[in-house]
């Protein structure tokens, strides 16, 4: 059992606190998600279906927020990645890196409930729409996240780099969301189909509003998990790098 | 200051043209990639010549991602970047002489050579000299972009695809306005002012954001 | 001139290369830097020179600026294989200031001056080591950082590479040197890296 060496390692510095708060926090906010999503969909269902759209609209439910919740991690991850680059704190990297698959997961989820959403009414299993165009790119963008974090062997490098990329891709995501909504209209007839449906009954608006709120409780829980695996992983790499320095 | 500039300026494009690549392989890539849209498509001259500006961006674009792994990745390896990271010359200056310099070794040649490759494509005249206008803002909006993922991936090996896959996105915009300009210009419709204007804006956008991302990247993969 | 080292560490992969390192250096003088492969010696390197962030502690320059008065001579000898011996030094120069011999005087005192217009493919690794040492005298610079500046040298190279370190500090400047300890040079102090690691192991 090789002796703890006595280290400076700021990736191991300060997580004790969060593995602490996190085991306890993570069932709660498991049982919230679930509360608020039980509850949410409960609403949804009991509404009225929609006039033009007929049941499938209640798959909004699932569309609208996970749309929301796909920008709202990529923000997150920005002030993430501002918390590595500038203000230096320890934990800053590990929830940038636990955030992106997340974030994805989420932009992917947008793009096949939006997908089947439309179905019924484009006959084709996509169309390229303003919305979801501008959601296929945002997709694109956390994958290139993610495999920037696979290229580097060291950690914390990967978290500055992948740090830099978040926050150019934080200034350059509304400039290509404008011009595909530009393109988007350029392109197409004046659409009927807007996907989000008709301007938002309150009957509408509350579950999707609960719905949204028990994702992001679902995102928190996982997102604590998933750092809580990357901390674990990294003392795996530390001590496996430590054995080989002892062995030779 | 200027000095240091030109001299980097100077190298870069020496390096570029002087070494097996540069200028050469950027637009025989090109040619490659207007070949196989006909052969795939089917030599349907209408179609080809309505779609031809568009397919002359698209593979402005691919062939202009190509190459960017050498703009930092050269000098990574030899130990050269260690020495421009300490040079009296600001990093960000020193990236936007880098960018400059490979955009007119590997860019500036696509566009020379686009209105040959549109005849190829049986694209009008007038069609011609709008793409390879519009070309000639775009393609440098694309370089110093694509010159941020080559500052992040400036250490790593064989990271040509990677780069293509980060810049990609960022890269929209520009294609975007790009291909609308150059429609609206043979087709002297209205748009044509929106489109420049926010064709030229990227541009500058690019000559700013491209560096100074660029340099903070490249000082951060120093530190390993 | 005085380069004063306070407490300085360095953490890589998870563990401390050196931990409470300090020293200090004056005009004049050379530090040589000891120990086996890996245990730190470019790290050092690189954090005297601002390439590589400090851990821990304080390094300061008084009497000259950091910025504009290091060098810095790596393992990889920053040569382009295109480019002509004299293009590349001219290249250096341009970009950090001809203050020091001219680029011509510089290839002639390293012995390069009959390769001036080869091309960098075609040097052997003892001829690419003196081209890079050729900028510390075609450039003048106060401060030197030298890590391991005697690899592939010959014994010619290693006399022509002392005979400038002594004329450098002949004229005040500084010098921290990693070295396997091949080259005999008279150190004014000497740091052996594998025992501060050990003490930060312990």
């Amino acid at each position: 059992m090789p002796r703890t060496p006595r280290m400076k390692v700021s990736d191991l510095a300060n997580p004790n606190r969060f593995l602490r708060l996190s085991r306890w926090m993570i069932p709660l906010f498991a049982v919230a998600a679930l509360a608020l999503l039980a509850y949410g969909f409960y609403l949804g269902f009991q509404a009225p279906p929609e006039r033009d759209q007929g049941y499938m609209f209640r798959i909004m439910f699932v569309h609208v927020p996970s749309a929301w919740l796909a920008l709202g991690v990529y923000t997150m991850m920005a002030c993430a990645a501002l918390g590595t680059l500038v203000w230096r704190h320890p934990l800053s990297d590990v929830a940038q890196k636990a955030a992106a698959p997340l974030g994805a997961a989420f932009a992917l989820i947008c793009l096949v409930t939006g997908s089947i959403w439309g179905y019924p009414t484009w006959g084709t299993f996509w169309e390229w729409d303003g919305r979801l165009t501008s959601m296929l790119v945002l997709f694109l963008i956390y994958l290139g996240i993610i495999a920037l974090w696979r290229a580097f062997d060291e950690p914390l490098q990967a978290a500055k780099a992948v740090a830099i990329l978040t926050l150019v891709g934080f200034i350059n995501i509304p400039i290509v969301k404008f011009s595909v909504d530009w393109w988007s209209g350029l392109h197409q007839k004046a659409s009927v189909f807007r996907l989000d449906g008709p301007t938002m009954h309150p009957v509408y608006l509350h579950p999707l509003l609960i719905c949204a709120l028990g994702f992001s409780f679902l995102f928190g829980a996982m997102l604590m998990l998933a750092m809580r695996t990357e901390i674990a992983r990294r003392r795996v790499r530390t001590l496996t790098l430590f054995a080989a320095r002892e062995a030779s | 200051m200027t000095r240091a500039f030109f001299a980097i300026l100077r190298r870069d494009l020496a390096l570029a043209l002087r070494a097996g690549g540069g200028a050469g392989i950027g637009v025989i890539f090109f040619l490659a990639l207007v070949m196989v849209v006909p052969l795939a498509i089917g030599p349907d001259q209408k179609l080809l010549s309505q779609i031809g500006p568009a397919i002359l961006w698209i593979g402005a674009l691919l062939a202009s991602l190509l190459g960017l792994d050498r703009v930092f990745g050269a000098d990574a390896e030899d130990g050269s970047l260690d020495l421009l990271l300490l040079a009296p010359l600001p990093l960000e200056i020193i990236a936007f002489a880098k960018a400059l310099a490979h955009w007119l070794a590997t860019g500036l040649p696509l566009v020379i050579a686009t209105p040959l490759l549109g005849l190829l494509l049986g694209v009008e005249m007038k069609a011609l000299g709008a793409t390879a206008l519009m070309l000639l803002i775009g393609t440098p909006a694309i370089a110093f972009l694509g010159s941020i993922g080559a500052g992040l991936a400036a250490s790593l090996p064989r990271s040509g695809l990677l780069i293509a896959v980060l810049i990609v996105p960022f890269t929209i915009p520009v294609l975007i306005f790009g291909t609308a300009a150059t429609a609206a210009a043979v087709a002297e419709a209205s748009l044509f002012g929106t489109a420049f204007k926010l064709l030229c804006a990227l541009a500058l956008f690019s000559f700013v954001i491209g560096p100074v991302a660029a340099a903070a990247a490249l000082r951060i993969g120093r530190s390993a | 001139m005085q380069l004063t080292a306070s407490s300085i560490s360095c953490v890589r992969g998870g563990r401390a290369l050196y931990d409470g390192l300090s020293f200090s250096l004056s005009s004049g003088e050379l530090l040589l830097l000891n120990g086996p492969n890996g245990s730190g010696k470019t790290s050092l390197l690189r954090q005297i020179a601002g390439l590589l962030p400090l851990d821990t502690g304080t390094i300061a320059f008084e009497g000259f600026d950091r910025a504009e008065e290091t060098h810095f001579v790596g393992h990889a000898p920053a040569i382009k294989d295109a480019l002509t011996v004299s293009e590349n030094l001219s290249f250096w120069c341009d970009l950090y200031g001809r203050s020091g011999a001219s680029p011509e005087a510089a290839l002639k005192q390293l012995k390069l001056a009959p390769l001036a217009s080869l091309p960098g493919r075609v040097l052997s690794a003892g001829q690419k080591r003196r081209l890079a040492l050729a900028r510390l005298v075609a450039i003048r610079r106060s401060l030197w950082l030298l890590d391991e500046p005697d690899t592939a040298l010959d014994a010619e190279g290693r006399a022509t590479l002392l005979e400038i370190i002594a004329g450098h500090r002949a004229r005040g400047g500084m010098v921290v040197m990693a070295s396997h300890g091949t080259l005999n040079v008279a150190a004014s102090c000497a740091l052996a890296l594998d025992e501060h690691a050990k003490a930060a192991a312990a």
